[in-house]
């Protein structure tokens, strides 16, 4: 690894660590979730109803941390700023694996 | 923008899939003929760069939170059908291990953020940048690209919420899946875009092409004219 690199590595780690002001920035502030990505009870409460076909499969796929949270809903504040920091770390792993198996894959035959 | 199951019909995320696929199947091509070894790294760093950033939401107070992508500045640093992999493998994660953004939805989410937008942001970057090796106009287009891209890809999924309730409807005539019309749906998703979330976008773009160009000129693929090692 370059020293370039590695400098790069330690600015997504610091990155990392300062993802929680990405929860708690728009606590502050009273904004909630993005448009059109309202869980179904929000939509119905936002609508009078629930579509018939977002029903049916809104929930049909169990993340294992959804919303980047393994605490669930109820979480101190303290907790969610840990997973936050959990999720991030895991899934920077996780991507940065992947696409370096793939890229490495990839350009085993180039120069 | 991460469309969640439900809100897309199959005549919607079905196609789009399609489109994914046949991007992801160039994008294989290119990379095999074009990657190099000394990429790579780069590559898994601009996934993590991607994945981080998303997490960075921003607020309208009182109203809904967005967040920039990074796929603007990951296709003007390492091209775009780089960025197509990067941002994709990332989109794949978030909606598998994290239930951000659908299953079903995953085809159409690629196509927004990991297809149009690294195509539209290296667009822009070269039009605005011209011939010019100017720090101010290079760093005008970096900040134009960064921020159209984000806005064009909102548009994108506006227009895919948007044109649910005319394309399926149940048997009472409600909307089966988004319920939203097309003339609520782009002005809001395109606006917010505009400003704020579109502006951290850019800036961004533009602080992360400063900086590689001041430390590492050789590597960034959109001001180089070279066509080696790409």
């Amino acid at each position: 690894m370059t020293r370039f690199q590695k400098k790069l590595w330690i600015g997504l780690l610091v990155m990392a660590l300062l993802t929680p002001l990405g929860i708690l920035i728009p606590e502050k502030f009273r904004a909630e979730g993005a448009w059109g990505e309202w869980r179904i009870d929000k939509l119905g409460r936002l609508l009078g109803y629930v579509p018939e076909g977002l029903k049916k499969f809104a929930d049909f796929w169990k993340a294992p941390i959804p919303g980047y949270n393994f605490n669930g809903e109820g979480a101190s504040t303290t907790l969610q700023v840990i997973s936050y920091i959990a999720s991030g770390l895991l899934g920077v792993g996780v991507c940065a694996f992947i696409v370096f198996i793939i890229s490495r894959f990839m350009a085993k035959h180039g120069k | 923008m991460h469309i969640p199951d439900g809100y897309l019909g199959p005549q919607t995320y079905i196609p789009l899939y399609g489109v994914s696929l046949g991007f992801w199947a160039i994008a294989e091509k290119k990379l095999k003929k074009q990657l190099s070894l000394k990429h790579v790294p780069y590559l898994a760093m601009a996934a993590a760069f991607s994945f981080l950033l998303q997490m960075f939401n921003i607020p309208i107070p009182g109203g809904t939170t967005g967040h920039a992508v990074g796929a603007g500045i990951i296709a003007i640093l390492l091209g775009p059908w780089t960025a197509v992999l990067a941002v994709s493998v990332v989109l794949i994660i978030q909606a598998l291990l994290f239930g951000d953004g659908g299953i079903t939805a995953i085809g159409a989410n690629c196509f927004n953020m990991a297809v149009v937008m690294p195509f539209v942001s290296y667009w822009i970057f070269k039009l605005v940048k011209g011939k010019s090796v100017s720090g101010v106009r290079l760093a005008v287009a970096a900040f134009l690209a960064g921020y159209l891209s984000l806005v064009v890809a909102a548009l994108f999924a506006a227009v895919e919420f948007g044109i649910q309730p005319l394309i399926a409807t149940g048997a009472n005539g409600m909307p089966l899946y988004a319920p939203y019309p097309l003339s609520v749906a782009v002005p809001a998703m395109v606006l917010e875009h505009l400003f704020p979330f579109g502006i951290v976008e850019g800036l961004a773009t533009m602080v992360l092409l400063k900086y590689f160009l001041k430390h590492e000129p050789d590597l960034v693929y959109a001001v180089s004219d070279l066509p080696k090692n790409r």
